[in-house]
């Protein structure tokens, strides 16, 4: 008889199911995990070191690159830190923007999540399903932005400009005919949160066929159903956040517990799990999609009836109105100096947190009174979760590690940054 | 809000005594500076006795250019973000290394689990040595990198750079051709500058 020895084996860094650059060495008895060593840092760039050599302005476009499936979050946790430490004063109608576009941007991490884990765990379609949708709010960010991913829409001090009063129109192409662009600009007729709320009204159902398809599906729950259970003390200890903490038991989400900008008064629930594993994480998500929906319904109305200013006044943060700007020649001495030396923000430190759809994100920033920040740290929820790994792997076989790196949605912008 | 800080504020100073070196409340946050020696024992009575379960997030800091330069104390910090679930409250404690030419901190993995990859980071970025940690491995950088890449005194575009050499065959590492350049300098105004 053969005597058999633990062998390791190298998973990733090029791999599907690794999302994105993970080598992940495994060290197996069999097919039966008995180590698991995360390797990460292929795509580490430095974020923070780079923005220590930029302009808080300038700061602001690496934050979409962070985690690159949740742009708007990771702006919206800079953004704050900013105008916490700098004191600005954000219009109300900016703060209802940036929470509709937070759960837009929510929306849409969730459903790409939905689409690779499906994937990863064999059903196919999940993919096609998802991606369909996340056209629709893709294209929101471009109407509002210019831009499908990297928006760099919000500001210190409120957002770049207000919604736009129309959407981008489908042309007719040789694969389209004019009759089918008619019909594919049906619901893009009217200003941007017309498009928004036929989504909205359209979305749920679409909620509906997703589960169709996986929330009873008997292949889904073997993959998912008690792997990687962890308790709630456990959970805490290893600094997880967000659907991870939630999907352990324990009731936390900043927007309830700790809110910023309009949370406070918006109407919406938090989906807690109850035992911990894959597919209590996975429920907990799709509820999460729900309420989305559902605050960007109550966002849609308020943004309707009422209008305002997006951006903060002040020309020491917030750049002088275009009119102005060419009229007078104290304004253009302020837009000058803003876009070349950068605003200065007092000395101080600030960390400023949001309920990013992984868990919390959370921006430190150090300044010393500078037209940079001295020191920034960046707290990716992913990168607690990940670090988690070889604890919530041991044991399981090779097969259940792509579904916990699946439920952990992890995304190397964010972990390596 | 305020009135939970001011209260926290209150208990802090009590359970920590002589341990800790300063505290300030800034813009709804609580920061606490604490020695170094016997920071172990000081962190677990936050953990235990103060409720603040969860490690959200360790970094280092380096202090050697701050403001003009004229920074006097300690080089290297390493700055903890705790939370207490139970309490909702934040708390934000930093610790400064006593020697700046080794950083030396003792690990606190054995107090709350998730520091272990945020003491590699740190580690790795600015080489600030936390005893007691299980794995102390480079995390972010390559595997045969040199030096501290965090460190104010690293250049921005490091001291490396890879490339493909073809008659080699083989990718090989040389001293960077990038001229360092930087597009806004870095200024600190006098306060109230242009306000009058």
């Amino acid at each position: 008889m053969a005597e058999i020895k633990n062998y390791t084996m190298n998973f990733g860094p090029q791999h599907p199911a690794a999302h994105g650059v993970l080598r992940l060495v495994l060290e197996l008895d069999g097919e039966v995990v008995v180590r698991a060593d995360p390797h990460i840092g292929l795509l580490h760039r430095a974020t923070e070191k780079l923005a220590e050599h930029k302009t808080f302005l300038q700061a602001l476009p690496y934050m979409d690159r962070l985690d690159y499936v949740s742009m708007m979050c990771n702006e919206h946790a800079y953004v704050m830190a900013v105008e916490k430490l700098a004191g600005i004063e954000v219009p109300v109608r900016a703060q209802y923007i940036r929470v509709m576009y937070d759960e837009i941007t929510r929306v849409l991490n969730h459903l790409l999540w939905l689409g690779a884990v499906g994937i990863d765990l064999g059903a196919m379609t999940m993919f096609f399903y998802t991606f369909r949708d996340r056209e629709d709010l893709v294209d929101c960010y471009e109407a509002v932005s210019g831009a499908r991913m990297h928006a760099a829409y919000y500001r210190p001090g409120g957002v770049y400009r207000d919604l736009p009063d129309s959407m981008p129109q489908y042309q007719a192409s040789k694969i389209h005919s004019a009759a089918a662009v008619k019909q594919m600009n049906g619901n893009r007729q009217g200003s941007l949160l017309d498009f928004l709320e036929d989504f909205t009204n359209r979305f749920p159902k679409h909620i509906d066929e997703f589960e169709t398809l996986l929330t009873d599906n008997r292949i889904w729950k073997q993959r998912t159903v008690g792997i990687g259970v962890v308790s709630p003390e456990r959970a805490l200890a290893l600094g997880f956040t967000g659907p991870m903490l939630r999907g352990s038991g324990i009731e936390w989400d900043l927007r309830k517990k700790q809110p910023y900008e309009v949370y406070d008064r918006l109407d919406f629930d938090i989906p807690v799990g109850v035992k911990g594993d894959c597919y209590d994480r996975y429920l907990i998500r799709v509820e999460e999609m729900r309420q989305s929906t559902r605050i960007i319904k109550q966002c849609i109305e308020w943004l309707r009836n009422n209008p305002g200013p997006v951006m903060a006044t002040g020309n020491k943060f917030a750049p002088p109105r275009r009119e102005a700007l060419k009229q007078n020649m104290e304004e253009l001495i302020h837009h000058f100096k803003l876009f070349t030396e950068g605003m200065h923000v007092p000395a101080g430190e600030v960390y400023s947190a949001v309920e990013h759809p992984k868990g919390e994100f959370g921006i430190y920033l150090v300044s010393d009174g500078a037209n940079k920040p001295y020191r920034m740290k960046i707290r990716a929820p992913g990168f607690a979760h990940l670090s988690s790994l070889d604890e919530m792997s041991r044991g399981h076989m090779i097969a259940d590690v792509v579904a916990l790196i699946g439920t952990q949605d992890i995304v190397f912008g964010e972990v390596d940054r | 809000m305020a009135a939970e800080l001011s209260t926290l504020r209150t208990r802090l100073t009590d359970l920590l005594g002589d341990r800790m070196v300063g505290i300030e409340e800034s813009l709804g946050e609580l920061t606490v500076v604490v020695k170094a020696a016997g920071m172990l024992d000081t962190l677990t009575r936050l953990r235990d006795t103060a409720g603040f379960d969860q490690l959200i997030d360790l970094c280092g800091v380096d202090y050697s250019t701050f403001g003009n330069g004229d920074w006097q104390g300690k080089r290297f910090a390493a700055v903890y973000h705790l939370l207490s679930v139970a309490h909702n409250v934040r708390l934000r404690v930093r610790i400064f290394a006593e020697a700046d030419d080794f950083p030396l901190l003792e690990s606190v993995t054995g107090i709350w689990p998730s520091a272990n990859w945020y003491e590699r980071e740190a580690f790795d970025l600015y080489g600030t040595v936390f005893i007691g940690h299980p794995d102390l491995r480079r995390l972010l950088t390559d595997y045969v990198f040199v030096g501290n890449p965090f460190r104010k005194d690293f250049p921005l575009s490091g001291h490396v750079e890879m490339r493909y050499d073809p008659e080699q065959q083989r990718v090989v590492y040389q001293p960077v051709t990038v001229e360092p350049r930087e597009a806004t300098p870095r200024i600190v105004r006098e306060e109230n500058y242009g306000c009058n």
